[in-house]
């Protein structure tokens, strides 16, 4: 375990510089995110973890450019950007399906916004519907599916954004722990084979060290980063592995602390 | 559908059965309340009659209704789009709510006449309100992180317009018209009552006149086919435009 000295790397996909973020409610302000930084290499999945309303959303917003920062500097691709609005893909809890659109016509929502809806893009779709098991469901609604169904629609749907970097957003937190696994094991085997970066925001310490190849941690609110650490495990890995177990005692310790501060 | 259709049919047959016997036992006279058998004989003898002033009827309030979701559909999109002028109108279009059309229907008589016009005007002002009012809280309504993942999509206005807002604010549309097109007979009607030569409203008073009661309620009958009719073409057309709705439901 080593602390963030924010190690900027030339091969960083995405950087993140001492971003900030308050709201204002009632005259008063609500510090958020205090000092956020952070990077991923291209092809890496990181995870942010975090005690719940500790400003992780709103750091994704944040950087997908949904929200205005206070301050700090956003780099992809070693270049200084607004935000990543157009250069992001963003995935949510709520599957965000639209329900006047059939799953096929859903998943297609990135192509057919940037105009790019080719035989081969719908090819694409098809395929990726195949191998998260939604065969034969391109013509039904959304309203037909399961949650898990559902979500797994939504993965696909981000995946055709065509974006290199993915935001996650606890994608699988309204899942129960059977279809969840399922879907980290999707994720995982569309990771290695499309290699995006992904930022997956969770407050599942397993998740995170099943599926990440580095870990940040965060503070309560207003959230810093409190500690970074690397998960060199081979994958696929197992939740009864020692090194898994001593990384899980590892988090829990920094963890610990920050959720007693919530509660305090 | 039909199991819905029989405990109010078996309810209406009963009260008809009730209602020919009372008029039988008390020997109301016909002119003061008709028994169903004499209202049954009139709606055959009069069939041409009450079919040529339904069709007079059906037409205002169908031309109404189009005028009304034509205005009323546009102007909340205007409204939606520009906030400036949501803020006049709606305030007016509320505050105008306050003023029975009832009221100014001698007004609207005079000024587009004794013929089709008037009674469309009427109707459309009756049905304006629900569909203006329900299609902008739908426009509005439209889930704003469904919004937000077009805007991360780099959609531009229109784009999220027509793919998040517009289908999002169709079922809110739909109760509008369902709605409107339930109270624009009303419209109809006291256009006709104030000042025509033709429809149902018309065919009423002059039978009221004259003590044609069997007459009246025969064309009450027309009258609730017309609107049963069109607000069941609504609903038709609801299912048709929202194909998807079938499976929320059964949720």
């Amino acid at each position: 375990m080593r602390k963030t000295e924010a190690s900027f790397s030339r091969e960083s996909k995405l950087s993140l510089r001492e971003i900030k973020k308050s709201f204002s409610k009632d005259g008063s302000s609500l510090a958020v995110l205090l000092d956020i930084s952070l990077f991923a290499r291209q092809g890496e999945f990181i995870s942010i973890l975090g005690p719940s309303g500790c400003g992780k959303s709103t750091l994704f917003n944040v950087v997908a450019g949904l929200i205005q920062r206070d301050g700090g500097i956003i780099s992809i691709q070693y270049r200084e950007v607004e935000s990543g609005l157009g250069d992001v893909a963003y995935m949510q809890q709520k599957d965000l399906l639209f329900p006047w659109r059939t799953i096929l016509h859903n998943v297609l929502l990135g192509p057919e916004i940037s105009r790019s809806v080719h035989k081969e893009t719908r090819r694409e779709a098809v395929d990726l519907m195949n191998r998260v098991g939604l065969r034969g469901f391109e013509g039904n609604y959304p309203d037909e599916l399961s949650i898990g169904m559902r979500q797994r629609a939504a993965l696909v749907r981000t995946l055709l954004f065509h974006k290199d970097i993915l935001l996650l957003d606890e994608p699988f937190g309204a899942l129960d722990a059977m279809t969840r696994s399922v879907m980290q094991h999707i994720l995982l085997d569309l990771w290695m084979d499309y290699r995006k970066t992904i930022l997956l925001v969770t407050h599942d310490i397993e998740e995170a060290l099943l599926l990440s190849d580095r870990i940040y941690v965060l503070t309560a609110r207003p959230a810093t980063v409190k500690g970074e650490i690397s998960v060199d495990i081979p994958r696929p890995r197992k939740v009864t592995d020692s090194s898994f177990v001593d990384l899980k005692g590892i988090l829990l310790d920094m963890l610990q602390g920050e959720i007693e501060r919530v509660f305090t | 559908m039909t199991k819905r259709l029989l405990y109010p049919a078996i309810l209406l047959i009963l009260f008809v059965i009730f209602w020919e016997l009372m008029v039988w036992q008390f020997q109301v006279p016909h002119y003061i309340l008709p028994a169903p058998s004499r209202i049954l004989r009139t709606l055959a003898v009069q069939q041409s009659l009450l079919l040529h002033h339904t069709l007079i009827t059906l037409e205002e309030v169908i031309a109404g209704f189009l005028l009304a979701f034509v205005v009323g559909v546009g102007l909340a999109f205007l409204m939606f789009q520009f906030p400036v002028l949501e803020k006049s109108f709606y305030p007016i279009v509320i505050g105008s709510q306050t003023i029975p059309v009832f009221a100014i229907a001698p007004l609207l008589v005079l000024w587009f006449g004794y013929g089709l016009s008037s009674k469309v005007v009427m109707a459309a002002l009756i049905v304006f309100f629900p569909i203006v009012v329900n299609t902008l809280d739908g426009l509005k309504g439209a889930d704003a992180d469904s919004v937000n993942l077009l805007r991360i999509l780099k959609a531009n206005r229109w784009q999220i317009l027509w793919k998040v807002r517009v289908p999002s604010a169709l079922p809110f549309v739909f109760s509008g018209c369902k709605i409107g097109i339930s109270v624009s007979t009303i419209g109809a009607i006291i256009g006709e009552w104030v000042g025509s030569k033709e429809g149902l409203g018309y065919l009423m008073l002059h039978a009221n006149a004259q003590l044609q009661i069997s007459l009246i309620f025969a064309s009450l009958i027309y009258l609730t086919i017309v609107g049963v009719g069109l607000f069941y073409l609504v609903v038709f057309m609801e299912r048709w435009a929202m194909p998807w709705k079938r499976f929320s439901e059964v949720r």
